[in-house]
């Protein structure tokens, strides 16, 4: 068992929590969420400069052939600072999934101008309907010509309104929840026939709901197979639950520090708030959450990189239930024991805490990962 | 044991329903119901209706214009008007500084307060928390210093709910430094027109404005406006404490809330059927329900003693923790119901019930109600207090 770091991950973490502490003040946040796409494009481009928007992808088109551990390094700092930057729409999500199975032509033509941060993707696979679920889609494409026409509409598409192209999984066959018959569409966001709403979300990030209304598109722009992209939606939606549970864990630990920092400091009847054993015992279970969340993440890496399909989908589901449960317990108790401040948007910790509640509304909540847990969980033979 | 109510008390239901029906406003039911703002006049205009009826204080004795209600009565209203989505009524004069006008106040001060508070001609807020003084009040700092027929009243008030829309403040400040801490305090009432007042609104995480910090720079505040003796304000403050918790466990609202709840969860899809049908959410909603009956028996058990002439003791503190904490849950599950579609923030819409938004009208509140009630368990004494209370006062600890 080896839990340490290998040079170049302590390298790449050093980069981004510097990025991070340099970049990031809460003030300057502030900030940065005024700009129309809700970030500042200065950052972005930042980001691409020091190598970050290639950290998961292949050196060929100038990526840092990172893994899962690579990821979660780069969202906990992430986390820490409550980065706006849409990096998991992008590069984590979006990004990965046409690494996985986009033809050479569709990865030269998008993953270049990605890491070089020329072009934003997202990923678009909720609808109203359709909840958290990995396979239940109804957006249809219809084969039209030699291409197809997609009809459908998308919601919570995180970062949607500042995407150039969406990576859209739409119907080509079967019904309702099947597995089969679901294909995966590159379209550009400014296509004929499609409308993006954008909007601010609770935490402070934007999303958009996406209209499709016949959107004509050719046959290059499937990604993947015709109706064999299941599991590909799958590990995407999977990459998703892990990168946000790794930046949950970041968020996690800011909040706890922020809140011990507080009821050292916080006097009220002539003694700090921390003496009160109360106080206390809440401040010991938050930091027992944010390690039980952190050791349930780097599981989760771990089988990411190297286990079955089964083994990564167990483990993702195992972080995203300690993740939402831990860091809603996180957050509530952080603003607690807090009182008034903590309830205030001029401060900080309401900021973490909101994060760290909305994650739950993304890649799964904790009924959806326990639900799939318990469908695969280990029994003993004489059961 | 009879845990039925009586013939008069059904009788006395039926009568507040049939005035819900003809009197409640359907634009005021319609943002209760799907949590929208109120503004000042929203609040005014259903204090009004109230006053028009006799209804307008159903805490107060008669001689002063109350309904003279019994506690159970008191509590039936109460559950009527949360199920019907009235707005609720704004304690800060009715169920705040009234009662302490009433019980410590001279009879010029209850003359010239009590019929306008009834009335909402006049909009009171609350200040007695400071920066430096929240659970421990008592260490307050805001100063009165008598200055002829005067009080110079220099320092800070802060979380003062709905400071903004205020005619008065009743105010805890210091007048004798030199003492135990509570000893020194006393209890005033000042003008909020008065020079050298400034109202700072803070916002709260969920982006709503119902805060504010009140700064009180060499205020003038004529003596006659001392309610009761000097230095007696500590007495006056827990006397009304034991007011602002009759009805704290928010049975009315919880049922209210409970069946919004199963209604979302009826309409909200999840893998193809209704999200109350998935057996894992439904057992948190019954979960939820069961507390709430439970809830609602110990509210009655507490009231069918106050009724008996025992006065609402430290079960008060058990009801509040309780009761917020069931509301929170009810929140939180409401949120949690409203998937992905929980995410988008609308706050134009959430002002402006004429606003277009998108995504279903349950989920545009969703989560700003929830953040929003994390308050409900730090304010009014937090739970944490509550919780202090309880183990001196009952377990003797
Ligand atoms: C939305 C909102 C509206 C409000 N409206 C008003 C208003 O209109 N007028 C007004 O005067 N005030 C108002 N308040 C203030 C409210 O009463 C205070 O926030 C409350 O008393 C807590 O004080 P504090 O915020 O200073 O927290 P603190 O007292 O600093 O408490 C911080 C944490 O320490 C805990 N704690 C403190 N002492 C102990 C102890 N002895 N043992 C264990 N735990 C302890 C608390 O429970 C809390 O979790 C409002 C507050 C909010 C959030």
């Amino acid at each position: 068992m080896d839990f340490s770091l290998t040079d170049e991950q302590r390298m790449l973490q050093d980069t981004v929590e510097r990025l991070v502490a340099d970049q990031y003040g809460f003030e300057e946040r502030r900030g940065y969420m005024k700009h129309p796409q809700g970030f500042d494009p200065a950052i972005w481009g930042q980001m691409a400069e020091l190598g970050l928007l290639g950290v998961p992808f292949s050196e060929e088109v100038g990526g840092f052939g990172g893994g899962a551990v690579e990821t979660m390094l780069v969202m906990e700092a992430f986390g820490k600072g409550l980065v706006l930057e849409p990096y998991v729409a992008s590069v984590l999500t979006a990004g990965a999934l046409i690494a996985d199975a986009g033809s050479d032509a569709q990865k030269s033509e998008i993953l270049e101008a990605l890491v070089g941060g020329e072009l934003r993707l997202a990923f678009a696979h909720t609808e109203a309907d359709n909840r958290y679920s990995e396979t239940l889609v109804s957006t249809g494409a219809e084969k039209q010509g030699g291409g197809y026409a997609l009809t459908g509409e998308k919601v919570a598409v995180l970062h949607g309104d500042s995407a150039d192209k969406l990576v859209i999984t739409a119907r080509t066959a079967g019904e309702a929840d099947d597995a089969q018959g679901l294909s995966v569409f590159l379209v550009d966001a400014d296509a004929k026939g499609v409308t993006v709403t954008g909007y601010p979300t609770n935490d402070g990030l934007r999303a958009a709901n996406v209209k499709l209304d016949g959107v004509q598109v050719g046959a290059d722009a499937l990604i993947g197979e015709e109706g064999q992209t299941a599991e590909l939606i799958r590990l995407t939606l999977d990459r998703g639950a892990f990168a946000v549970c790794a930046e949950a864990v970041g968020a996690m630990s800011k909040a706890c520090d922020i809140t011990l920092e507080y009821i050292k400091q916080r006097k009220q009847f002539g003694v700090p708030i921390g003496t009160f054993q109360s106080i206390q015992h809440r401040m010991v279970e938050m930091r027992i959450a944010l390690e039980q969340a952190r050791s349930a993440t780097m599981k989760a890496a771990a089988r990411l990189q190297d286990g079955t399909a089964d083994e990564r989908r167990k483990a993702v589901s195992a972080a995203k239930v300690q993740v939402g449960e831990g860091g809603q317990f996180v957050a509530e108790w952080g603003v607690q024991l807090h009182g008034g401040i903590g309830m205030t948007e001029e401060y900080n910790l309401p900021h973490y805490a909101k994060r760290l509640v909305m994650i739950d509304h993304q890649f799964g909540d904790v009924d959806h990962h326990l639900n799939r847990f318990s469908a695969m969980m280990d029994m003993p033979e004489s059961a | 044991m009879d845990i039925k109510f009586t013939a008069e008390e059904q009788a006395f239901r039926e009568e507040v329903r049939a005035f819900l029906k003809a009197k409640l406003p359907k634009d005021l039911s319609e943002k209760i119901r799907t949590h929208r703002q109120l503004t000042k006049d929203d609040i005014i205009r259903w204090q009004k209706i109230l006053y028009e009826q006799g209804w307008g204080a159903p805490g107060w004795p008669k001689q002063f214009g109350g309904t003279g209600w019994s506690p159970i009565q008191k509590a039936i209203f109460a559950e009527e008007c949360a199920l019907a989505h009235a707005p609720g009524q704004l304690p800060f004069g009715l169920s705040m500084v009234a009662p302490v006008i009433m019980a410590f106040g001279n009879d010029v001060q209850k003359e010239r307060f009590l019929p306008r508070i009834l009335s909402a001609d006049d909009w009171w807020c609350q200040g007695y928390s400071e920066p430096g003084a929240g659970s421990d009040l008592a260490s307050l700092k805001t100063r009165a210093e008598r200055d002829g027929d005067h009080y110079i009243v220099n320092g800070q008030k802060t979380w003062t709910t709905l400071g903004q829309h205020a005619d008065w403040m009743f105010c805890l400040v210091r007048t004798d430094p030199n003492v135990k801490k509570q000893e020194g305090i006393s209890f005033l009432l000042i003008d909020m027109k008065t020079p050298g007042i400034t109202v700072r609104p803070i916002q709260l995480l969920d982006g709503s404005r119902e805060v504010n910090e009140v700064f009180l720079e060499n205020v003038r505040v004529p003596v006659e406006n001392l309610v009761g003796e000097e230095n007696k304000g500590w007495t006056y403050a827990k006397f009304l404490l034991g007011h602002e918790r009759s009805g704290i466990a928010g049975v009315g609202t919880n049922k209210a809330e409970l069946r919004r709840l199963k209604e979302i969860a009826s309409t909200e899809m999840k893998n193809g059927r209704p999200l109350i049908e998935d057996p894992a959410f439904r057992a948190r909603v019954a979960r939820l329900e069961i507390e709430l009956e439970a809830l609602e028996m110990t509210d009655l058990r507490v009231l069918a003693a106050v009724q008996q002439g025992t006065s609402p003791g430290p079960e008060a503190s058990m009801l509040k923790i309780k009761g917020t904490e069931i509301r929170q849950e009810l929140y939180n599950l409401i949120r949690q119901a409203s998937g992905p579609q929980a995410l988008a923030y609308q706050p134009e819409a959430i002002e402006d019930p004429e606003a277009d938004y998108i995504g279903p009208e349950y989920a545009l509140t969703a989560a700003p109600v929830y953040f929003n009630n994390r308050k409900i368990t730090i304010y009014g004494g937090s739970n944490e207090i509550q919780k202090n209370i309880i183990s001196k006062m009952i377990l003797g600890l």
